[in-house]
């Protein structure tokens, strides 16, 4: 038994290793000096660790305002998301009406088409609205996304029925019902949708690449890239620029590992 | 309760239809002040964008001249232009590379990682990180880690002992390799959850009978591990199917489709025939086939779900 526990450890621990070393890669790099970045044998701790660059990107970029921008964009789409879906997911999964079926299916089938396809016509009807390079593009392209719906719906349909007949015969409106017994049940669905939300809108690149033009309105992926276009032999400063945007994401991660996990299996299996 | 009369029947028939009516129609009432903010969203920003994406095919367009109708010629420049076979073709290679790799190691971490021991929660969360974490971030670090005179990859190559190492994301042979193992690497542990949750639903009383059968542990995988884990097989291998066939980011980022067209896919040319020439028609109809591309590897994989997906009855 013993000898067996050693077989598993070792290919563990090597692959564990695997997964994290490029990001304590980074780490380090972040904290060199451009020309130590790529010594070998690598020094892992660096002798003399410049924790000036931190200051340095965020004077070189407007590192603060990219920061703002995505913060603002990720709670404004991931409120909004929470709000339209979670009421239209009861709508479907608890009440009865004849376009039921067929609106949903309307809502699956869009989730099987790629965003490459409608990035163009949607790309044409906001630039007709006047909102191509304002937030507000990317806020109305992601509040309302079918995923959200599909989640909530899921985890509303194991809610047994017979609760809500209850509330109905007891005179509660439908309002009250989703307002008094769905909500406060749904805590760990709507947890996971934050959680999924949040990670898709920080991470987002191609949508504010297509929208956001001005400076002022980017977000930290495409900050990032724009840093790299432009000091692109500055290997220290874009690890340290990439350091920053991880951070927030690490820190959802770890606090809330368990609705990651919830969530995967809430999309996938059950259905 | 029956009334003799005909006509007092046809009275209390009405009434209860008029009720019934009534009814639906306020379900529906009250159904729609739930769906509406969503629905008229979703209506506006991605039902209506798929009909015109597809009407977008079928024109010529650079959205400052006027719309000009071409009927099938996008579709004709799509199939005599070699920079669309070739997308094309990377996408192919992209994908049939990276499903088969993806699939085979989250199968064999979920496997080991199935067991319950001290700090087993953590050392899952460890290789789920880098889906969590953002492509570009992930990206940029790996293209580092790529250059093929100063990176630490090539530097330990060169130090086990290769005298030539490849030469990545500048090289037109290894360009596409880089990135595939690359987007190996950073989604393994996403579907490894995946199938993970598939293997806590095989019942435990089915391995304790295979034991008592006198089952080895090979054959207790072959034999009930697998079959019980291929309705999760087809999730996992669909969903990986469509992303990958999606790939666009770590393109953008590590090789801008380069070097030449060696890495060149199909949603990368898309997004370049579009916001980059502003041939909003052509890229349109291009999109318009790439999705029914993915629509027909999906239904074939339905199809096949048939064959070879066991569900436990």
């Amino acid at each position: 038994m013993k000898n067996k526990r050693l077989y598993l450890i070792i290919p563990l621990i090597a692959s564990s290793l695997l997964m994290l070393l490029p990001f304590f890669w980074m780490l380090s790099a972040s904290l060199k000096t451009n020309i130590q970045v790529f010594q070998f044998p690598i020094q892992w701790i660096p002798k003399e660790p410049q924790w000036k660059n931190y200051l340095t990107i965020w004077s070189k970029i407007d590192f603060g305002r990219y920061y703002f921008n995505t913060i603002k964009l990720t709670v404004v789409i991931t409120v909004l998301q929470l709000l339209t879906c979670s009421l239209a997911a009861y709508a479907f999964a608890k009440m009865k009406f004849p376009e039921r079926n067929g609106l949903f299916v309307a809502y699956i089938a869009t989730m099987i088409v790629p965003f490459q396809v409608v990035m163009i016509p949607q790309f044409i009807l906001l630039r007709n609205l006047g909102l191509v390079n304002k937030h507000m593009a990317l806020i109305l392209l992601q509040a309302f996304s079918p995923f959200g719906v599909f989640l909530m719906r899921q985890f509303y349909l194991s809610i047994p029925d017979e609760l809500i007949e209850a509330a109905r015969i007891d005179g509660l409106s439908e309002w009250g019902i989703y307002a008094k017994i769905m909500l406060p049940l749904s805590k760990p669905a709507l947890a996971s949708l934050t959680i999924f939300t949040f990670v898709f809108v920080w991470n987002d690149f191609l949508g504010p690449l297509i929208y956001l033009h001005s400076g002022n309105l980017r977000t930290i992926q495409l900050g990032i890239r724009m840093f790299i276009s432009q000091y692109s032999a500055e290997y220290a400063l874009i690890m340290a620029a990439s350091v920053c945007s991880l951070i927030p994401v690490i820190i959802v991660f770890l606090a809330c590992q368990k609705y990651f996990v919830e969530g995967i299996s809430l999309t996938g299996l059950k259905g | 309760m029956k009334y003799p009369v005909r006509e007092r029947h046809r009275v209390l028939y009405y009434k209860g239809g008029e009720d019934r009516l009534n009814k639906v129609t306020r379900n529906r009432l009250t159904a729609y002040s739930f769906l509406l903010p969503n629905l008229i969203g979703f209506i506006v920003f991605t039902l209506l964008p798929v009909f015109a994406a597809l009407g977008l095919s079928f024109v010529r367009w650079d959205s400052y001249s006027p719309l000009k109708y071409v009927g099938l010629r996008n579709f004709e420049m799509m199939f005599s232009d070699s920079s669309f076979k070739i997308a094309f073709w990377n996408t192919l290679y992209f994908t049939g590379l990276t499903v088969p790799l993806t699939v085979l190691v989250a199968l064999l971490l979920a496997l080991v990682l199935n067991k319950a021991f001290r700090g087993v929660k953590f050392i899952r969360s460890i290789h789920f990180f880098p889906h969590v974490a953002s492509t570009i971030a992930v990206a940029v670090v790996w293209q580092f880690l790529y250059n093929p005179d100063m990176g630490p990859i090539n530097h330990f190559l060169r130090a086990v002992g290769v005298a030539s190492p490849p030469r990545w994301t500048s090289s037109v042979t290894w360009a596409m390799p880089a990135v595939i193992i690359m987007t190996v690497w950073k989604s393994a542990g996403y579907y490894m959850m995946m199938f993970l949750a598939g293997l806590q639903g095989i019942p435990g009383h089915l391995y304790e009978v295979a034991t008592i059968d006198g089952a080895t542990s090979w054959q207790k995988f072959r034999y009930v591990t697998l079959p019980l884990l291929t309705p999760t097989m087809f999730f996992v291998v669909t969903m990986n199917l469509i992303y990958s066939f999606k790939v666009f980011d770590q393109i953008h980022i590590m090789t801008q489709g380069g070097p030449g067209r060696a890495t060149s896919v199909l949603v990368y040319y898309i997004y370049v025939q579009a916001f980059v020439n502003q041939n909003f028609g052509y890229a349109s109809a291009m999109a318009t086939t790439f999705f029914l591309i993915i629509l027909g590897f999906t239904i074939v994989q339905f199809r096949l779900q048939e064959k070879w997906v066991k569900y436990l009855d």
